[in-house]
This record gives structure tokens, C-alpha cells and sequence, in this order.
């Protein structure tokens, strides 16, 4: 298995599956009286979060606490970070207390993939800027499996802010990995530049996409949530350049937004996905949100599972830098 | 030998009343499953039939790469005040039964839990024996048994493979 999960392209086909299946198993446990595994008794892991989260830094707190690992939760207010220290030093700070696994979030692209270089022990992404959130794409992949089956052959359109999403870039990756056939849905505004190298197909229409017109019968339907702090109009937030995607709220939530009437437009089997915050009225209807076919619950209670499996592959096993410089060779 | 170790299940436990047989995979499973169909055809009880994974139990998880994880299925009615026995395919260090036993503490509270095993083939490094054998192999440390079901391997079969 790999060393650090920073992107969901570090999996292939064979690991993701794996993953999967032991997150199937980790489900379980949520079942039970004692949730506890003593997988990861002895190790540490610190939740190193330089951006707010409530889902992801709780589940892998979550997650951790349930294989028996010791976690720590480190935000960077009221730590050192708010007095100006510097991405490398609090990072090697940290790491410096002995940790075995460091999970980073971060607002900037690809400052995760920087720890690596600096630290010795395994990084976790937990979502950096608008580049990659692997263990979102993982556990999207896990409801999805649960409720469709295997992914092999499905079509999964993704529909939404997708220029500052790292879900959707780390979905694309993995989606195709796993042999699912991906469609991007978004204003041409919202449409990421180099969008034509991703292992996908792209369209403006979501009505024609839904129908089935663009790329063939629709498997599932993914909504990502639209920044409003990026947005032009009804928001102060936000810088100048990020500003004027789209005119007025209302007229992205006509456009692109998952009414009723677009509900009905998918196949009976066909769920709606959405990583949360939500925003209703705007990018999904509350009737969308809330009926049977939404796997957003599902999607957050698979979040601990998912993580759980991620950690234990990633740290359950011989440390192989480690073992090769001990010159153990098993 | 399946058919004396389910005689013997029967004998012990007095008619198999409160039994559950927990088998740990790979080929604990069919062992435990086959077990089960004959004590019904013997005594015409069905006991409860469950699995136990201890792949996170194990105390070599540090020094293995990791493993994927077989599955775990609690039995109908639990554990709790039951009378469960582990099924496996080979007894050796005794390793993997301590880790069984941890697993199934966390599941719950059973009245008692003995152990069913095809081949004891010695060897232990810990206090555990079994209730239940199929056959005991005296074997040398360095020697490798195989246990070949049909379920999992297509061919019902133990072997010894000595190491050269």
C-alpha cells in the first residue's frame, strides 16, 4: 500500500477496491456495543486542520479513535500559526512529538504534497485548496457502491462549482480508476481551464445530461456546493478576481440547480450525492435533498468508515522506509 | 472427522442447545458451515453459524504488510450467554486464537468458548489448547500445513510442504 493518500490518482484500480472492502467491514463496527479495534493501538495521529471542517476533521478524529489510535487535534487558530509561524515549521513541529500519521487540510493547492518533503512520518489529505480531497472521492465511491453496485460501466455526472472543487477533480480520478464514466456539468464560467485532459466528458446542459442526451443513461447524480464567498453578486466575501461567475443567485439555481422537475428527469434507480455544507434553493432543491434517493446522510456516516480503512491501510502495516532501514527484509 | 468432531460437539454440549459456532476466515467459514449442516443432520438442531475476522486483533500487524480484512457476521441472537466455539483450519502458535478471543470479547459477553480445529499440528507458543480436534499432525516448526477446501480451493485436501 501506499505511503501518504495526497491524491486519489495514487490509487489504482486494486488498492481503491481494497480500501472499499475494508471499509465495508470497518461499517460494521458502527453496529456494535464496543466500537473499538485495537488495530492502531500505539500510534498517534494528528489532525493538523488549517481550514475549517466539521465532517472531515470530525470523522477522522472519529476514525482514529476507533482503531485505538491516539488523535490530536491541532487548528490554526489558536495555535502557532496565528502568532506567524510558517507552514514548515509548525508541520515539523508537529511531526517532531512523534506522531505516526499527520491529516492535513489546507487552503492552499499542494501544501500538503510540501510536508511530505519535510516530514518522516505518513500524510493524509484532507482536502488542500481547489486540488484534491482523496478520502472524499473514496467514501462518494463507497455509497455509491452500496447503492448501485460495482461502479464498473456506470455513469456519474458532477454538476457545479466545479473550478474551485477538489472534490470534483478527486472524484473524476478516482471514478475512472474504479472504471465509472464520468460527466462535468457547469457554467462555462465554473468550467476548470485544462477540464479537456481529465479522463471525462464535459457539458453546459444539465437538462440534455440528465435526460440522457449528452453521454448516455445517468447511474447517479453528484451536486457540489457553490462558494458563495466567490460569487458576484449578494456577497461582500471573497477577492476581486474570484468575483462574477455567474450573474445573480437565482439565475445559477435555474440553470444548474437540482429542482423537482430535474429530479424526475433521472432513471427510478439513480441517487443524488451531495459532499455538503448544502446550500438549498441555490445548487440543490430541498426536495432533491431530502428524499429517499439523497445519499447525503449516507455519505457522511460512510466518511468514518472510509477513513478508518485509509488509516489502517496506511498504518497498520511494516513501515517499509522504516523496516529498509533496519534492514528487515518480510 | 468433520462427522466425530459435530458428534463430539453434540456430546459435550448436551444436544448443542445455546451453540454458536463462530468460524474465523478464510477457511474457518466452511469448516464452521459444514459442521452446522451435519450436527442438523445428526440431531436435527440448527445452531447459530457466524464468522470472525481477527485480522485487526493480530499481534503481528506492525511487522506484516496490511492485510485485507475477511469478514465478520454476528451470529443470530449474539453471543451474550451463548456457548461458542471458534472453528479453524490449523492449531499452531495459538496466536491467532488469542486474537480470536479478543474479537469475540468485543462482540459480547458468551457463557463459554472452546475451540474446533481440523489439525493440531503443536507447536504452541501460548497457554491454548482445543476442545475439538480433527486430527493432531506432529509436524516440525519449519514445515508448512495446507488445508485445501472445496469452498475456498476447489479440492478438499491437508497437505504437508516442507521447506528444502
Amino acid at each position: 500500500m501506499i505511503r501518504h493518500l495526497l491524491s486519489a490518482g495514487d490509487l489504482d484500480a486494486a488498492s481503491a477496491v481494497q480500501i472499499l472492502d475494508s471499509a465495508e467491514q470497518m461499517d460494521a463496527i458502527q453496529h456494535r456495543l464496543v466500537k473499538k479495534l485495537p488495530a492502531l493501538r500505539g500510534r498517534t495521529v494528528v489532525n493538523l486542520f488549517f481550514e475549517d471542517s466539521t465532517r472531515t476533521r470530525s470523522s477522522f478524529e472519529i476514525a482514529g479513535k476507533w482503531l485505538s489510535a491516539d488523535v490530536i487535534n491541532v487548528s490554526a487558530k489558536g495555535s502557532s500559526v496565528s502568532k506567524g509561524e510558517s507552514l514548515r515549521d509548525t508541520a515539523l513541529t508537529v511531526a517532531a512529538l512523534g506522531v505516526d500519521a499527520l491529516v492535513v487540510r489546507h487552503s492552499s493547492s499542494g501544501a500538503v504534497q510540501r510536508i511530505t518533503e519535510w516530514v518522516d512520518c505518513h500524510v493524509i489529505n484532507a482536502g488542500d485548496g481547489t486540488h484534491e480531497h482523496p478520502t472524499q472521492a473514496l467514501l462518494d465511491a463507497f455509497s455509491l457502491r452500496r447503492r448501485l453496485g460495482e461502479l464498473t460501466g456506470r455513469h456519474i455526472v458532477i454538476v457545479g462549482d466545479l473550478t474551485h472543487s477538489r472534490v470534483a477533480r478527486s472524484n473524476v480520478l478516482l471514478l475512472s480508476t474504479l472504471g465509472a464514466q464520468v460527466t462535468l456539468v457547469a457554467p462555462p464560467t465554473l468550467m476548470p481551464a485544462g477540464v479537456h485532459s481529465w479522463n471525462c466528458t464535459t457539458s453546459w446542459d444539465l437538462d440534455a445530461t440528465l435526460a440522457g442526451k449528452v453521454a448516455g443513461d445517468v447511474d447517479a447524480v453528484m451536486m457540489l456546493r457553490v462558494q458563495r464567498e466567490r460569487m458576484g453578486s449578494g456577497s461582500s466575501g471573497g477577492r476581486a478576481a474570484d468575483v462574477g461567475y455567474f450573474p445573480t443567485e437565482r439565475e445559477y439555481a435555474i440553470g444548474y440547480g437540482l429542482s423537482p422537475a430535474r429530479l424526475d428527469l433521472l432513471p427510478e434507480h439513480a441517487p443524488v450525492l451531495h459532499p455538503g455544507p448544502m446550500n438549498r434553493g441555490l445548487e440543490i432543491s430541498s426536495m432533491a435533498a431530502d428524499s429517499g434517493r439523497s445519499l447525503v446522510l449516507d455519505q457522511v456516516r460512510a466518511g468514518v468508515a472510509v477513513r478508518m480503512a485509509v488509516l489502517y491501510h496506511l498504518l497498520a502495516g511494516a513501515d517499509e522506509a522504516g523496516s529498509a532501514a533496519a534492514g528487515v527484509t518480510s | 472427522m468433520l462427522d466425530r468432531i459435530a458428534h463430539q460437539i453434540l456430546e459435550k454440549t448436551q444436544g448443542g442447545e445455546g451453540v454458536v459456532l463462530l468460524g474465523i476466515p478464510t477457511r474457518g467459514q466452511p469448516l464452521a458451515q459444514r459442521l452446522a449442516d451435519r450436527i442438523a443432520s445428526f440431531a436435527g438442531v440448527r445452531v447459530a453459524l457466524g464468522s470472525l475476522d481477527i485480522t485487526l486483533y493480530r499481534d503481528d500487524l506492525r511487522t506484516q504488510a496490511s492485510r485485507p480484512l475477511g469478514r465478520t457476521v454476528e451470529p443470530e441472537g449474539g453471543v451474550d450467554g451463548k456457548l461458542v466455539i471458534l472453528v479453524d483450519d490449523v492449531l499452531f502458535s495459538g496466536r491467532t486464537v488469542r486474537a480470536a478471543l479478543d474479537a469475540l470479547i468485543d462482540l459480547g459477553r458468551p457463557r463459554v468458548v472452546q475451540l474446533a480445529v481440523l489439525v493440531d499440528r503443536g507447536h504452541r507458543e501460548l497457554p491454548i489448547r482445543a476442545d475439538y480436534v480433527g486430527k493432531n499432525l506432529p509436524t516440525s516448526a519449519e514445515e508448512q500445513v495446507r488445508v485445501s477446501l472445496a469452498e475456498t480451493d476447489g479440492v478438499d485436501e491437508v497437505s504437508i510442504v516442507g521447506v528444502a
